[in-house]
């Protein structure tokens, strides 16, 4: 029998474990749609703000050994601008990952949604190279719940809180977007980072300071899906240098409900989702596992 | 196999070549770059102002790569103001590159779109007879006549320069000459690099006479290798399934020769 890959995140349910990481690719339902069909279960949007942001001048995105500086600045077309573009969706699961820095903010974009199919609003509460948002909100545990209860009661899609390492201990974070009444959380986000050229002294990103994503970062992630799992009991989307099905299982074993893949997206193309599907069936029929459920947080019997 | 760096090499400019009143020519040494594939561009990182997409300029000197750029907005203002001995980042090659099909071909560029045109030419097959439409707005702007000489001088070619006003070669838009040179000549394939407008134009001439043509688009880029989504067109991203398209897909899009994304993501009209 050909395993299920299909889950359930708590209140949201997807065909496939995988999705598209927000920040990555994410600005046009054709992309979103190519994404899909090659085998994400959801792909997150871009963090959408109140009003469209350009970002920070390149460079903004660079390699470094096992994964990738970036620096982006957060630019999107803005809430409005997306969520007009979204009432056309028929058929893509599409997260719409929202950024800001207090409540009202949160609930002027959650309201310009109102006529799309939303699958689970993500918030941006880690993003960690722009001022006054991500990670700077995410390091202030009540306002965390503050903007996840406001939220929580302007709709009635699931909620997502995204967490990241900043000054805050990172389950305070999510002990408040737990309190705020999150339906799920997705851990981590790139790390505070930065990158130096040897030849001009000079900084490679323009803002100097930015966030490290990759294969670099993930035994940092699974530490952090483990933890979070172990002490609360709330569904967890694993993130973080994801690139193969090996890495996927990993972050299930940990505790993940499902995973998210960004950077890999670089290295080997839309194709990596299909691959991962792929790999992580092989091992289910290898193993005698009929459900991905089955396999969350396996390695906690150790 | 190509080496592909992701992170920037700090090169030295070593000349400055000006071609026109507005446009200028930096040479780098390079090796990854001076071999890129016809279409292939690098991110250039102007140290403290910003980093661009580039198609890379064929050099007659073994492992020279160059850049050639038009004074414009401030990003490519700052590149031109460069001198002999200051440094860029470079990294790359990036993107996919042309099919040179057999038999005769028409290369149809407009200002730095040559730049992609010109490595075309120095790659196309020995059976390949070329024909190279050069536009600018006037003699002044004319450039790359000489090197497009030297590169195709095994092969059987013509260069046809045509000015806006008729002030050097044939007088009017490269489409124009281009409509009259399609009525009486045949052609195997049809390259185009330039002002999209331009392209787009070029691509439904062929298109209708059936004529496979491909088309190096441009879009703002930040990452270059298919992370970010800044270049998406349609379901594709620029830099990484392009910059060169074939016409069948680009007569479906619903966005190549009407609008471009600005830095937010929000579509602008050309």
């Amino acid at each position: 029998m050909t395993p299920d890959l299909s889950v359930s995140i708590g209140p949201i349910s997807l065909g496939r474990p995988t999705m598209l990481a927000s920040g990555i690719l994410g600005i046009s339902l054709e992309v979103f749609g190519r994404i899909y069909r090659n085998g994400a279960g959801a792909v997150v949007s871009k963090s959408l703000s109140k009003e469209p942001w350009e970002g920070y001048p390149n460079p903004t995105i660079i390699g470094v050994k096992n994964g990738y500086l970036n620096a982006v600045g957060l630019s999107n077309p803005g809430a409005p601008y997306f969520a007009k573009m979204m009432e056309s969706n028929r058929d893509v699961p599409i997260i719409v990952s929202l950024v800001g820095s207090i409540e009202d903010e949160f609930e002027f974009m959650v309201k310009q949604f109102e006529n799309c199919n939303v699958t689970a609003y993500e918030l941006n509460l880690s993003c960690p190279h722009v001022e006054k948002v991500g990670l700077e909100v995410g390091d202030d545990p009540k306002l965390v719940t503050k903007i996840v209860s406001r939220v929580k009661s302007s709709t009635r899609a699931p909620v997502i809180g995204k967490v990241g390492l900043g000054t805050t201990n990172y389950l305070d974070t999510v002990k408040a977007a737990i309190d705020g009444g999150a339906d799920a959380i997705t851990a981590i986000n790139t790390i505070r980072a930065m990158g130096i050229d040897v030849e001009t002294q000079r900084p490679f990103l323009s803002h100097k300071i930015g966030g490290l994503s990759g294969s670099a970062i993930k035994p940092v992630a699974v530490r952090c899906v483990y933890e979070i799992t172990s002490k609360y009991n709330i569904p967890v989307i694993g993130c973080g240098g994801v690139s193969s099905w090996e890495d996927a299982l990993e972050f299930i074993f940990a505790g993940a409900s499902a995973v998210q893949v960004g950077s890999a997206v670089g290295d080997r193309w839309i194709e990596v989702f299909s691959e991962i599907n792929e790999g992580i069936t092989n091992y289910m029929n290898k193993k005698g596992f009929s459900k991905i459920s089955e396999m969350v947080g396996l390695a906690k019997r150790f | 196999m190509q080496n592909v760096s992701k992170t920037p090499s700090i090169r030295t400019i070593e000349q400055v070549i000006d071609e026109t009143p507005t446009v200028r020519t930096f040479v780098i040494s390079d090796n990854d770059l001076a071999n890129v594939l016809p279409g292939q561009f690098a991110m250039v990182w102007i140290p403290g102002v910003n980093e661009i997409p580039m198609s890379i300029m064929v050099m007659p000197e073994n492992g020279k790569a160059a850049f050639t750029v038009r004074k414009r907005g401030v990003s490519s203002s700052a590149l031109y103001d460069l001198k002999v001995g200051q440094q860029i980042g470079v990294r790359g090659p990036y993107g996919n590159s042309f099919d040179i099909k057999d038999g005769k071909i028409a290369l149809v560029g407009g200002g730095t779109g040559l730049v992609p045109l010109l490595r075309l030419a120095k790659f196309a097959k020995p059976n390949n007879e070329v024909v190279l439409l050069m536009g600018s707005k006037s003699k002044d702007e004319v450039f790359f006549e000489q090197q497009a000489n030297q590169i195709l001088k095994n092969h059987k070619h013509q260069i046809i320069s045509c000015t806006e006003d008729g002030t050097y070669g044939e007088k009017g838009f490269v489409t124009d000459v281009l409509g009259k040179l399609l009525e009486t000549s045949k052609f195997d394939a049809i390259y185009t690099c330039g002002p999209e407008i331009m392209m787009h134009k070029i691509v439904q001439m062929a298109n209708s006479k059936g004529i496979f043509v491909q088309a190096s688009l441009e879009r703002m880029m930040k990452c270059g290798i298919g992370i970010c989504g800044s270049c998406c067109m349609d379901d594709v991203m620029v830099c990484h399934d392009g910059t060169v398209f074939d016409g069948g897909f680009l007569a479906n899009s619903k966005e190549f020769g009407h609008t471009h994304r600005a830095k937010s993501g929000i579509l602008e009209n050309y």
